[in-house]
């Protein structure tokens, strides 16, 4: 009996994902808990281990195709039933010395059309397939309006908008991935005008990834009454701490960066002024103060804004933090995080230094409280004991929920983060 | 290990200089990914370019010159017996040719910022390789894009070791007009360099081990080139296999199966090409080529190992430059996170003999072994005003139709200038467009292209 593997259960309350890779074919032997497939759900791209060894048998899902927990996504035959590993040159006509192999009519690995159907390559341009693939529909499972049963832009797009199991060719496991609406903080956006009327454009489908950023970073800004207060620390001594540590550091495998620094300061000042590490429970009316401190760290990827969290960040020394940082960083850059790497965070910051910008105004990452943007430091002249010196200015913005704490709160919260950024030994001694 | 510590880190290593390995390295320079390109001879272009596809094409132009001049007597215009200077024609070919199309790569090379390594790549993990030879070093990759193409395959038993005895590489050099060439294969590269070496005044033989010429082709397209191939050549002998080589000092003694020995001055072994997979370091990677040395891959030329494509003749057959640089084109764009797929209908096969074969999509062969029903147009060029005028009716242009959609799903091609007009059967394939709109389509008169309308007119009539 063939063996169906379905989504499985992601956590959180999160129900759907979207499948990045397929990363084995019809035919494959696999072992267990070697990578099946790559989704993107929420904020993280995972890969879904095999539970099983055994053949696959068939492959229900394909790139692009967003899917539910539970649904199948692929069937695993039993040792007794396994098929041949189908070969993925196409068969030749003679295998004899010095043939021309006949051109292939399918290319390796798309699976045989379905019987009852017209047989042979489905019938699009080139263009209309890059389309299909961009908006993850299944051209096999559509029907061409075009001449000779020839399907078009227009068809492809008909199908991505058309709500899952709608086409009757396509049972639920294989509906396209709808081009849905984002949800909205309460307010719809006005109609937009035609701008093809003033030039040509095109469109172009939000990932995953991208469609959950604009969701909660346009929850966030409707939601919250944000405040900003902007402050700069003088980290000209952490600086040179930083600078004389990096190769005792990078021989202990550690790369040592000033986020690391700016992770431990925060850590501290949050236990010190605990309502900046909450969230407000607007339903009960109630602020839900958290005993723990797990840290967000804005990283930027080739796929988008990315967000994840070092646990109990106040409670390890900064070589930690930084090794755990490292690493962290580049899971999520290689789309390797787990879903654990990226939840549970308290409060966040958003280094934007490396990309240079005199500050910046981030939105608070939902429901936390507040959060921390950073710009690049810069040698300034600063007045000292009547004398002009020169010292590295790091500036600061605290952004944080009104409604949960007031402009002298945030000034007091700033403050002590900056203070500890500018007594670095403390900062190194503090477990 | 000195050498260890010195690792470069690039975003795509490109095994392998040839039209698949440039185009891929190319395509991801443009898409802002920085690519180096690992080829042992320091090259780019590769077999194609350097010993293959383009200096063949080019003799095989002077053997259409050759061939032109000779027929034009029939046509009341004498030129006179040729006299060939093989300096200034090797020199032309090497130069003019070969020469200045690398040079034009290199400097597009230049343009796109890609790096060309001189060395063999030996993958050490799924994530670095050492370049062994010239310029030694460490490289660390996110992606890399195997594209070692393929080599000649060597005859089984073993060829003698002699510089009379030569592959398709040797061959292309152009070390001397033997008096008698026995070319060994009588597939595509047997047929083109034996057209070559006949046109400079060789006595070729072929020698072909299975019952036809070009096995695997279609025989409707074949068929005119064998006649034309019966005339050119001293002797074909099909269903034959070559028993014995020996170089005897004076010549090379061939024993062929049910035959006399004979002697000839120079052997061509063109008996296929095989995947060149090995000797990569792939064991420490988790790509397994099969047991042609042939690398699998996928729609977007993934090999098993994620962070490993492979491109071009390393991934079997057809093992044809153009599909090569169409996967090249893929893979970079995949690893870019592009929605890319090597999905095409038509990879154009092109056979540049005289005349040329050209095919593309469903042939009739296979539709017929797929138990597919298909309508077949033809038109034969002896209706064709334009082949008349260049002396030239022995070809012929087969559509393969689907009988309920009117789809063109492959298409055939013999007769000169083939090879140029299969690109509208290939466009014609891969748009899915229909015999109607073939024939609804004005091609200019007088051209042999009109065969593409006439044929698919020839299916409406009636309707």
């Amino acid at each position: 009996m063939a063996r169906p593997f379905v989504l499985p259960d992601l956590g959180e309350g999160l129900t759907e994902a979207e499948i990045v890779k397929v990363l084995v074919a019809e035919g494959d032997l696999i072992r267990e808990d070697a990578p099946l497939l790559e989704v993107e759900t929420d904020k993280a791209q995972v890969e879904i281990p095999s539970p099983m060894t055994g053949r696959v048998e068939r492959v229900h899902v394909q790139p692009g195709q967003t899917v539910k927990v539970g649904q199948v996504l692929i069937t695993f035959a039993e040792a007794g039933e396994l098929m041949p590993r189908p070969s993925p040159a196409p068969p030749a006509a003679a295998p004899a010395p010095a043939a021309v192999a006949p051109p292939t009519a399918l290319p390796p690995r798309e699976a045989p059309p379905a019987a009852g159907r017209d047989e042979g390559p489905v019938p699009a341009t080139p263009a209309t397939r890059r389309l299909a693939r961009e908006l993850g529909v299944d051209l096999r499972g559509i029907r061409g309006s075009g001449p000779g049963g020839r399907i078009r832009d227009e068809d492809v797009r008909a199908a991505a908008a058309a709500p899952a199991g709608r086409e009757e060719e396509t049972g639920p496991e294989a509906a396209p991935a709808a081009a849905r609406p984002l949800a909205t903080a309460g307010l719809e956006p006005p109609p937009l005008p035609a701008f093809e009327k003033w030039g040509p454009v095109e469109r172009a489908p939000l990932s995953h990834l991208r469609r959950t950023i604009a969701e909660r970073m346009t929850l966030s800004a409707t939601l919250v009454p944000h405040v900003t207060h902007f402050d700069r620390a003088d980290i000209t001594e952490l600086g040179a701490i930083i600078g004389r540590n990096l190769p005792a550091a990078r021989e202990r495998g550690v790369s040592l960066t000033l986020t690391s620094f700016l992770l431990k300061a925060a850590a501290l000042a949050l236990r010190a002024h605990p309502r900046f590490n909450a969230s407000l429970d607007a339903q009960a009316g109630e602020l839900i103060l958290k005993r723990y401190c797990h840290l967000g760290v804005a990283v930027a990827t080739d796929r988008g804004l990315i967000v994840p969290v070092l646990r109990d960040v106040d409670r390890k020394p900064v070589m930690e933090i930084a090794r755990e940082l490292g690493a962290l960083a580049r899971r999520v850059r290689e789309g390797k995080a787990t879903l654990e790497d990226l939840r549970g965070g308290t409060f966040t910051i958003s280094n934007i230094g490396a990309l240079g910008g005199t500050g910046a105004l981030p939105i608070i990452n939902y429901p936390e409280v507040a959060i921390l943007g950073v710009a690049r430091a810069r040698e300034e002249p600063v007045v000292r004991n009547g004398q002009i010196v020169p010292r590295r200015l790091l500036p600061l913005t605290l952004t944080f929920d009104h409604r949960v704490a007031d402009g002298a709160d945030g000034a007091r919260f700033a403050a002590d983060i900056v203070r500890r950024l500018e007594r670095p030994d403390q900062l190194l001694l503090e477990l | 290990m000195v050498m260890g510590d010195l690792v470069r880190e690039v975003d795509v290593a490109v095994v392998g200089g040839g039209p698949g390995g440039y185009s891929a390295a190319f395509r991801c320079a443009e898409l802002g990914l920085e690519a180096v390109v690992i080829d042992a001879g320091k090259r780019l272009g590769g077999v194609c370019l350097h010993e293959g596809c383009i200096p063949s094409k080019a003799l095989l132009y002077v053997a259409g010159l050759i061939s032109a001049a000779d027929r034009a007597r029939e046509l009341g215009v004498e030129f006179g017996r040729p006299r060939i200077a093989l300096d200034a024609l090797r020199r032309w070919k090497t130069e003019r040719v070969v020469g200045r199309l690398a040079r034009g790569l290199a400097s597009v090379a230049r343009s796109k910022g890609v790096e060309v390594i001189g060395g063999r790549a030996v993958f050490e993990s799924s994530r670095g390789l050492r370049v062994e030879g010239d310029e030694p070093q460490k490289l660390r990759f996110a992606h890399a894009i195997v594209a070692t193409g393929s080599l000649p395959v060597r005859l089984p038993g073993g060829a003698p070791p002699s510089e009379r005895v030569m592959d398709s590489t040797a061959a292309v050099e152009l070390p001397e007009v033997p008096e008698r060439l026995l070319v060994i294969g009588g597939g595509y590269i047997g047929l083109e360099l034996g057209t070559v070496y006949a046109a400079l005044g060789s006595r070729v033989t072929v020698v072909e081990m299975l019952d036809g010429l070009l096995p695997g082709v279609d025989r409707d397209l074949v068929q005119p080139l064998a006649r034309r191939v019966e005339r050119l050549f001293a002797a074909i002998h099909l269903g034959t296999r070559v028993t014995e080589l020996a170089d005897s000092g004076a010549g090379v003694e061939a024993r062929l199966e049910g035959r006399e020995g004979e002697t000839f001055d120079r052997v061509l072994v063109a008996v296929g090409r095989r995947a060149q997979s090995e000797g990569l370091g792939l064991e420490t990677t988790r790509v397994r080529p099969d047991a042609r040395g042939v690398i699998p891959v996928d729609e977007c030329c993934r090999t098993e190992d994620p962070r490993l494509y492979a491109v071009g003749d390393v991934t079997g057959e057809p093992m044809l430059a153009h599909r090569a640089m169409r996967q090249g084109k893929v893979a970079a764009e995949a690893i870019a996170g592009r929605p890319s797929a090597f999905d095409n209908r038509a990879v154009p096969a092109v056979v540049f003999t005289d005349p040329e074969l050209a095919w593309c999509g469903l042939t009739e062969p296979e539709a017929h072994a797929a138990g597919r029903p298909v309508r077949v147009a033809r038109f034969a060029w002896a209706a064709s005003g334009r082949a008349a005028t260049l002396g030239r009716s022995d070809g012929l242009t087969k559509l393969v139709i689907d009988p309920a959609s009117g789809r063109v799903l492959g298409v055939g091609l013999v007769g000169p200038g083939a090879g140029e007009l299969i690109a509208e059967g290939a466009l014609a394939v891969e748009n899915a467009l229909r015999a109607e709109d073939l024939a609804a389509t004005i091609h200019a008169h007088p051209t042999l292209s009109e065969s593409f309308m006439e044929a698919a007119e020839s299916l409406l009539r009636g309707a």
